[in-house]
This record gives structure tokens, C-alpha cells and sequence, in this order.
């Protein structure tokens, strides 16, 4: 490949052939505004389809103004990004979209961090110059997203995350003219399509067409309840994330302030879903043992590979994709729902509250864990184990409600009995993670000896698909790993084919694992800013004094006094769940 | 999800299209033009096993469906009425024409009537712009007609 000179806004600049006006304008810190355009760098993400126009420029000796993500540098090219003939065509473009936009930023969920609001602004658009008919389509409101399409830019990011990234293909571009919006088909509400209510349109939408279920004036209520107990579990995710909101850099574990937080807000008691991934390991690590030693003593019709089940979201997934795989995954519930279950048995019985007046709320860098908590296999006589699911971004909110100094606030602990974890469990929040924490336990359960090396750095990363293999005693453990999706889907379809031998398959939806989940702070398509969150997870592991799942005293009492063992038989009723098909059928009438 | 009803016929017919296509995903629109051949629309269901032959998803092909005013989703009527809007009807008050019919079947454009009797579809010019303006009812041509002759015309179905 060979190298191109060319200048923008004056200033020389050498790329490769193939590069962008747009890249190589950035290259040299010239930031061209854009709408439609959308790349997550690291994670093979973009979305380019042209069309928005506002990152027009202007290219000398070229009579029309040229869209910067679409045009290729050439040799000797003279472009001039900001001149003002480009400053009005992109004030025009934008006019142009707000007159077909409601203006409702008073109100909007994405108000504060909206890109057509922030270009509206950085363009000084005071007024609008022209009148458009808006279109009025009814809102849907699924248990995890809203839509309010009156406000799609129809910049197609959704339908890309959806259908390229995601595979799953509840959304595409329909009508046409200005009354073209993406939805779902027939126009029905999200929760009758395909959707696996992974929240990933929602991370990349622009505006506020989409946005999460607002569950934070539910969890305002049920604080001021003065008969209930309330008590809130927050996600790996959570942590590593939180701090974002509040301006400090991506990447700052928050852990003690986020707990300091809480209690500031009211809540009894401030517990870990740390502490229920630790009794994941301890349930799923010893279903994988018990599967691989029927295998192992050759025995028929083993379920293999075992495949993850902490994600909602890739469990929809396969609900809807592969029902002819639903006795494969693990039967262990996710930990935000293990949490929930020992929460409102164990823990209540411990401080004598009764079940229903025992309120648990979650916080997840996740918005398929809101559809997860309403699932009717997750209530007990209507009462669901966990009662409400809130996102980072709206935890966020509820502390800046209270105006709660988050920056400054001094470090907090989570409380006891289910607030301690070792290092396997914040692990989770990342891709790879969940794998890493079985094959720690696991490792020391098979063999009977200490692990030489904590660390798996084979299973980490961010490409979509990975595999290793680990010698555990004489075994070799061959492990796959999907993030995203349309990953997931490749992985599971070479083993449908017999072309991948795994033990098994760590699987979820995000990409990058919840750390980018779609309820975590914007990242706006900076793929650094989930970098750095990754790396802070794996910092927060090694912080911990204990970095392995089964030797925390915590689930060691938890089975002493409570649970019996791993997989026994009230572990089997509480933690333990199964699948449905969801896949549409086609019948003969 | 919903589970899928269709007469085996139909279903059969359906499936047959797809084939003579070898479920091309890029076959699509032709596909759907043919499909709407056989049941006079498109409901949901066809679009179901549409998707499921072609391996593509359902809300791409009702993205194509909604996208093309020529697709509908709604039964024809018993007697579907078309409007020619071409230039040379337009010019001689192919609209006013349109406008009475609306006003005497009760019907919209794209629309069924309730009892299924009429539907009302524009098209684009037929080619007898010798007649305009012009308007067909099921296979049946209507040339110069005026808006005082809807009534008359539409009492006869
Ligand atoms: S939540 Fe996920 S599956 Fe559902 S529409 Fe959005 S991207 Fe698609
Ligand atoms: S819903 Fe949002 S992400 Fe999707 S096309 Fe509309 S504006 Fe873009
Ligand atoms: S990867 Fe994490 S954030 Fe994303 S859907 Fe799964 S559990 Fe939720």
C-alpha cells in the first residue's frame, strides 16, 4: 500500500492509500463533525452509509462539497474541512433534520448527550429556517427499551449493531421519504420481534429514538417505603464504568464511592452481584466437572460443550436461534438472578424480613437483565427476585439527583453476608472473564492442586472469536469464546457442524463483553474507553487478596449453612433454571 | 414468537416461488412481485416464510414491503378501483375523479372498504391516455370520466 500526501485546513498530512478524508483528518486532530457515521475501532465496528451529509467538505477543483467518511484521499488533494461554505452547507443539513424532529429536548432521555443536540449547538443553530411535517408514530415500549422513532435520524447505526454486528434482525429501515424510520417488521413492538434486548441499538443510537425503561422512579418509591427493606447488587461492569458519568477518566475504579453512594441513597443494605458470580463458578464450574467426567468415563449423550448462561441477552439469543440447543448451555442462572433468589430465601430469613417486603434492586452495565428479572420463571407467587433492574447510566442519575458529590465522596464497603468476592468475579464483566473464573475453580476441583498461575491470558482479549486450549492434569480443556452476537452465532455453528471440538463455550452478547453493554455510559464510538474499562477489571482482580471463586468464606458459610453443596438439591431448585423455544414456527392451518 | 398459520396449498405454492428463485436472498423483490401474484397481498405470514425461505430476516422484508408503494399488506377489494394519475389523466381531472370516489365508496387510497367490496389503488399511467382520465375496476376499463359519473359507475358493482 502506498502512502498519499495531501492538505487539510493547511496543514500537510501523509496516509495510506485507502484512508478516508474523515481518518485522515483525524489523524491530525481535526475532528469533522459527522451523524450517521459510527466506528467502534478496536471491535471491527462501522457504520458508513453516507448519507446524513453533514460531514461534507470542500475538496479544490471539485464543484460540489464531497461527504469526508465516504471520499478517498488521493494525491495532492487540498481539502478545507470548516471553510464557510462548508460551515452552511452543514448548518443546512442539520435545519433540515431538526425540521422533521420533535423538540423535545426539555424532556428527551438522551438530553445532555444527544450528537444532533451537541451539532445543533456547535453549529449555532438558533432558529429553523424551515417548516417540515413530523411524523407521528406511536411509541413501543418493550420490558427494556423504548422507542420513540418521531426522533430517528435514520442514521441506520441500529440496523447495523442489529443486524451486521448482532445478526439478530429485529430492525430494518422502512417506508420511505420523511416518514422513513427503522423498525421493527410490521411495525410491532420490540418484545414480538426476534430482539434479545442486548440494549446495543440503544449504545449507538445518536438521539433518543432509542433509549432504556426508565426503572429509577420505582426504585425512588420503594426507598421511601418506610415498610420495606431495599437492598441493591451492582454488576462487575458497574464499577469500572460509573465514574464516567461524573467527568472522571475512563477506566477509574469507582467500587468505594459507588458503595458509599448507594448508602447515601437510602439503601439497607449495599450488596455485590460479585458475590453471586463467585456461587456461579461454584454451580456452573461444577455442572462442567460433572459433564466432562461422564464424558470422560464414556458415557453417551453428554451435553457438550457446555455453553455460558450468564448473558440474558445470548440466552434470548439462543431461545429465538437455536431452540434445537436449549438443554446445552448451563443450567445455572445468571448472577444478578442467583443474587435475587439467595437474597429473598436466605438473606431475608437471616435479618427475619419476609419476602415481600424485601425489595432487591440491581444495577447492570446491561438492559437484557430488565427483561431477565420480569421472566416468569424468576417469581415466586408473582414476587420476582430481583423487583427492579437499573443501568449504570440511570444509577448515574439517581446520584446526581440526590446531589450526592461523587467525585469526593470517601470509599465505602459493601456489606455482609452477600457483599465479599474474590478476584474470579469481577472478571465477568469482561469477555473471556466468566471462563477464566470456571477454569480457576475447576482447575484446583479436578486436580486436586494448587493453580501454578492465576492468570489465563490465552482466554483474554477482544476478538470476536478465540480459542485455547488448557492442560488441566492430564485433560486438555479446549475452550471457545464469542463476543457479539454475530460471533456467537459462527461459534455455534461450526460446533452444529462438528468442525469445532470445544469443552466448553463462553458466550456474550456485547461486544467486549458488559463493559460495553448497552446500559452502560455512551462511549459515543471511542473503542479506547472500553480499553481502558477492560483493563480496569482486570486491575480490580488483581487488588483482590482472593482470586478464586471457591475461597471466598463468604459462599464456603453460604453452602455450610444454607445450600448444602454445588449442584445439590436446593441448589438445583434456587440457582438453577431451563430454556424455551422462541423461534417461529410455521404451521399448516 | 408467534407461531405461523397458512393453508397447505398456499404454503406450498409459496415455498414453490422461493424455490424458482433458489431462495436467492437478492431475488427478493421478485420473489415478493410474485407472492402477491398468487394471495393479492402480502400479510404477515407470507413475509414470514418469505424470510424463512431466503434466510434473510423478517424486517428486511417488510422494509422492502413497506418501501414499495406497489406492495400491500391489505386484502384487494372485491372490486379494486385504479385511478390513473399519468400526466394526461392528471391534466384532465384524473384528482377530482379520485376525490369522488373516496367521498361515494368510503374508501382511502391503499384502502379496503370494511364489507371488502371496493379497495382504491392510483396507478400510473395505463397507456390509453386517448380516454383520459381513466379508471379500471377489477379488469374493466372506464375512459373520460367525469366526476359527476362516479355515483352511476360505482352503483353498478
Ligand atoms: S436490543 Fe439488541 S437485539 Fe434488540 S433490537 Fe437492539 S440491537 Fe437488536
Ligand atoms: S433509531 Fe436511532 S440509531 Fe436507529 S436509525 Fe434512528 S436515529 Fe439512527
Ligand atoms: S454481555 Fe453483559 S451487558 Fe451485554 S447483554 Fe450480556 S449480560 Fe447484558
Amino acid at each position: 500500500m502506498g502512502k498519499i500526501n495531501l492538505i487539510i485546513d493547511n496543514k500537510p498530512v501523509q496516509v495510506e492509500n485507502g484512508t478516508t478524508v474523515l481518518q485522515a483528518a483525524k489523524e491530525i486532530g481535526i475532528e469533522i463533525p459527522t451523524l450517521c457515521y459510527f466506528q467502534l475501532k478496536d471491535l471491527n465496528i462501522e457504520n458508513k452509509p453516507g448519507g446524513c451529509r453533514v460531514c461534507v467538505v470542500e475538496i479544490e477543483g471539485r464543484r460540489n462539497l464531497a461527504p469526508s467518511c465516504t471520499t478517498n484521499c488521493t494525491e495532492g488533494m487540498i481539502v478545507h474541512t470548516h471553510s464557510l461554505r462548508v460551515l452552511n452547507a452543514r448548518r443546512t443539513v442539520v435545519e433540515l433534520i431538526l425540521s422533521d424532529h420533535p423538540a423535545d429536548c426539555l424532556v428527551c432521555p438522551k438530553s445532555g448527550n444527544c450528537e444532533l443536540q451537541n451539532l445543533a449547538h456547535r453549529l449555532g443553530i438558533r432558529e429553523i429556517s424551515y417548516q417540515g411535517v413530523q411524523s407521528t408514530y406511536r411509541k413501543d415500549t418493550s420490558p427494556s427499551i423504548i422507542r420513540d422513532v418521531d426522533k430517528c435520524v435514520m442514521c441506520r447505526r441500529c440496523e447495523m449493531m442489529c443486524n451486521d454486528v448482532q445478526t439478530v434482525g429485529a430492525l430494518s429501515a422502512i417506508n420511505r421519504g420523511f416518514t422513513a424510520v427503522v423498525a421493527p417488521a410490521f411495525e410491532q413492538n420490540l418484545d414480538k420481534s426476534p430482539c434479545t434486548f442486548c440494549g446495543q441499538c440503544v449504545a449507538v443510537c445518536p438521539v433518543g429514538a432509542l433509549s432504556e425503561v426508565d426503572n429509577t422512579p420505582q426504585v425512588i418509591r420503594a426507598l421511601t417505603d418506610k415498610t420495606k427493606t431495599v437492598i441493591v447488587q451492582t454488576a462487575p461492569a458497574v464499577r469500572v464504568a460509573l465514574g464516567e458519568e461524573f467527568g472522571m477518566e475512563p477506566g477509574t475504579i469507582v467500587t468505594g464511592k459507588m458503595a458509599a453512594a448507594l448508602r447515601e441513597l437510602g439503601f439497607n443494605y449495599v450488596f455485590d452481584t460479585d458475590f453471586a458470580a463467585d456461587l456461579t463458578i461454584m454451580e456452573e464450574g461444577t455442572e462442567l466437572l460433572g459433564r466432562l467426567s461422564d464424558f470422560l468415563a464414556g458415557k453417551k449423550d453428554v451435553k457438550l460443550p457446555i455453553l455460558t448462561s450468564c448473558c440474558p441477552g445470548w440466552v434470548n439469543f439462543l431461545e429465538h436461534n437455536f431452540p434445537e440447543m436449549k438443554e446445552v448451555p448451563s443450567t445455572a442462572k445468571s448472577p444478578q438472578q442467583m443474587f435475587g433468589a439467595i437474597a429473598k430465601t436466605y438473606f431475608a430469613n437471616k435479618i427475619g424480613v419476609k419476602r415481600e417486603d424485601l425489595i432487591v434492586v440491581s444495577v447492570m452495565p446491561c438492559l437484557a437483565k430488565k427483561y431477565e428479572c420480569q421472566r416468569d420463571e424468576f417469581k415466586t407467587n408473582g414476587d420476582p427476585d430481583v423487583n427492579y433492574s437499573i443501568s449504570t447510566r440511570e444509577l448515574a442519575k439517581l446520584i446526581k439527583m440526590a446531589n450526592i458529590d461523587f467525585v469526593n465522596l470517601p470509599d465505602a464497603e459493601f456489606d455482609n453476608p452477600l457483599g465479599e468476592s474474590t478476584g474470579a468475579a469481577p472478571i465477568f464483566g469482561v469477555t473471556g472473564g466468566v471462563i477464566e473464573a470456571a477454569v480457576r475453580t475447576a482447575y484446583e476441583v479436578f486436580t486436586g492442586q494448587k493453580l501454578p498461575k492465576i492468570e489465563f491470558t490465552e482466554l483474554r482479549g477482544l476478538e470476536g472469536v478465540r480459542s485455547a486450549t488448557i492442560k488441566v492434569g492430564d485433560l486438555d480443556l479446549n475452550i471457545g469464546i464469542a463476543n457479539g452476537l454475530g460471533n456467537a452465532r459462527k461459534l455455534l455453528n461450526q460446533v452444529k457442524k462438528g468442525e469445532a471440538n470445544y469443552h466448553a463455550i463462553e458466550i456474550m452478547a456485547c461486544p467486549g463483553g458488559c463493559i460495553g453493554g448497552g446500559g452502560q455510559p455512551l462511549h459515543h464510538g471511542n473503542s479506547e474507553i472500553i480499553l481502558k474499562r477492560s483493563a480496569a477489571i482486570y486491575e480490580e482482580d488483581r487488588n483482590k487478596p482472593l482470586r478464586k471463586s471457591h475461597e471466598n468464606p463468604y459462599i464456603v458459610k453460604l453452602y455450610e449453612e444454607f445450600l448444602g453443596k454445588p449442584c445439590g438439591e436446593l441448589s438445583h431448585h434456587l440457582l438453577h433454571t431451563h430454556y424455551f423455544d422462541r423461534s417461529t414456527k410455521i404451521e399448516i392451518e | 414468537m408467534a407461531n405461523i398459520k397458512l393453508a397447505e396449498d398456499k404454503l406450498k405454492a409459496l415455498i414453490e416461488v422461493c424455490k424458482s428463485f433458489n431462495n436467492e436472498k437478492g431475488e427478493l423483490i421478485n420473489v415478493l412481485h410474485k407472492a402477491q401474484e398468487i394471495f393479492g397481498y402480502l400479510p404477515a405470514e407470507v413475509q414470514e416464510v418469505v424470510a424463512h425461505e431466503l434466510n434473510v430476516s423478517v424486517a428486511t422484508v417488510y422494509g422492502v414491503v413497506s418501501f414499495y408503494s406497489f406492495f400491500t399488506m391489505k386484502p384487494k377489494g372485491e372490486n379494486p378501483i385504479s385511478v390513473c394519475l399519468g400526466t394526461a389523466c392528471y391534466v384532465r381531472g384524473a384528482e377530482k375523479v379520485l376525490e369522488e370516489i373516496k367521498k361515494v365508496a368510503k374508501v382511502e387510497v391503499g384502502e379496503t372498504t370494511p364489507d371488502g367490496k371496493f379497495s382504491l389503488a392510483c396507478l400510473r399511467c395505463v397507456g390509453a391516455c386517448g380516454l383520459a382520465p381513466v379508471l379500471m375496476i377489477g379488469q374493466k376499463v372506464y375512459g373520460r370520466v367525469a366526476p359527476e359519473k362516479v355515483n352511476e359507475i360505482l352503483a353498478e358493482y
